[in-house]
């Protein structure tokens, strides 16, 4: 408590910080929603267990052939497409809502990944994604001994 | 993906009623098509099975709905979070022209399809129209 107080009145109240902090806020909003930065596909959820990551991510009607995963370092690329649905002849759309095309994302993890471990599934749309981390990564217990 | 619009919409509920799970509700990205004897809707639901997903055609709304189980895994934390995970549901209102019992329905990877066929009577009452 006492160092909160003391960083607020140390620093003073200065209102240019406070604008340049809204300001920030504003560009952050616009960017998610501005068209010419399009949130980036699929979006992941990002579950995390001792030494695992499980990532998540919604890809409804695609070919588990058509997906690819790829995992260097600490880092694992999705990569895919969705094919769109052909017309015949004399069909056409009241609307379309669904895209369809190729689309890869990169997402870096903080520890390195055992990349022969890493397992996926896809169920019901859903794909799951195991990334368990290097053994030569996993942080070492010291034991401190004592007399 | 070619389209830029990739994020999850709540769904609207009617006015004045109210769900009483208290879970998030998405509207689920629709194709809809019309074929020469059916009209085709196709709906991306990922999570669903044939199993929880649900259509009801009652006058002339037809409404698909979808139930998603929370996604806890077990013995794991959720640390980083880009899109929510809910039901589906969503409205249309359809014309007469449906044969209500010979609608089709299948589930796989998360896609609903549905076809409602266009009753024989109105396939019939169709005129054709000649230039001169």
């Amino acid at each position: 408590m006492f160092w909160q107080d003391f960083g607020r009145v140390g620093r003073g109240w200065d209102p240019s910080r406070e604008i340049e902090g809204l300001r920030r806020e504003m560009n952050r909003l616009f960017a998610r929603t501005s068209p010419w930065e399009a949130p980036e596909f699929p979006a992941m959820n990002i579950w995390v267990q001792d030494h695992n990551a499980l990532v998540t991510a919604e890809l409804p009607g695609i070919d588990a052939k058509d997906l690819d995963i790829s995992v260097i370092g600490d880092a694992m690329t999705l990569s895919g497409h969705r094919e769109a649905d052909v017309l015949k002849e004399g069909e056409s759309y009241h609307r379309q809502e669904r895209g369809s095309g190729s689309f890869a994302r990169t997402v870096r993890l903080p520890f390195r990944i055992e990349a022969d471990k890493v397992s996926a599934k896809y169920e019901r749309g859903i794909l799951q994604i195991t990334l368990p981390r290097a053994e030569e990564d996993k942080p070492k217990k010291i034991q401190i001994k004592s007399k | 993906m070619a389209n830029t619009d990739v994020e999850k919409r709540e769904a609207q509920s009617p006015s004045g009623t109210e769900r009483t799970r208290s879970r998030r509700v998405y509207s689920p990205r629709v194709d809809i098509y019309e074929a020469k004897d059916a009209i085709m809707l196709v709906a991306d639901m990922p999570g669903v099975d044939e199993k929880t997903v649900d259509i009801t055609l009652e006058k002339n709304v037809l409404t698909i709905t979808g139930a998603v189980e929370p996604d806890a895994l077990e013995g794991y934390q959720l640390a980083y979070n880009e899109y929510g995970t809910g039901d589906y549901q969503r409205s249309f209102t359809v014309s007469d022209e449906i044969d209500r019992d010979r609608i089709m329905a299948t589930v796989k990877n998360g896609v609903l399809r549905l076809t409602l066929p266009k009753s024989e009577k109105v396939k019939a009452k169709k005129i054709t129209v000649r230039a001169e």
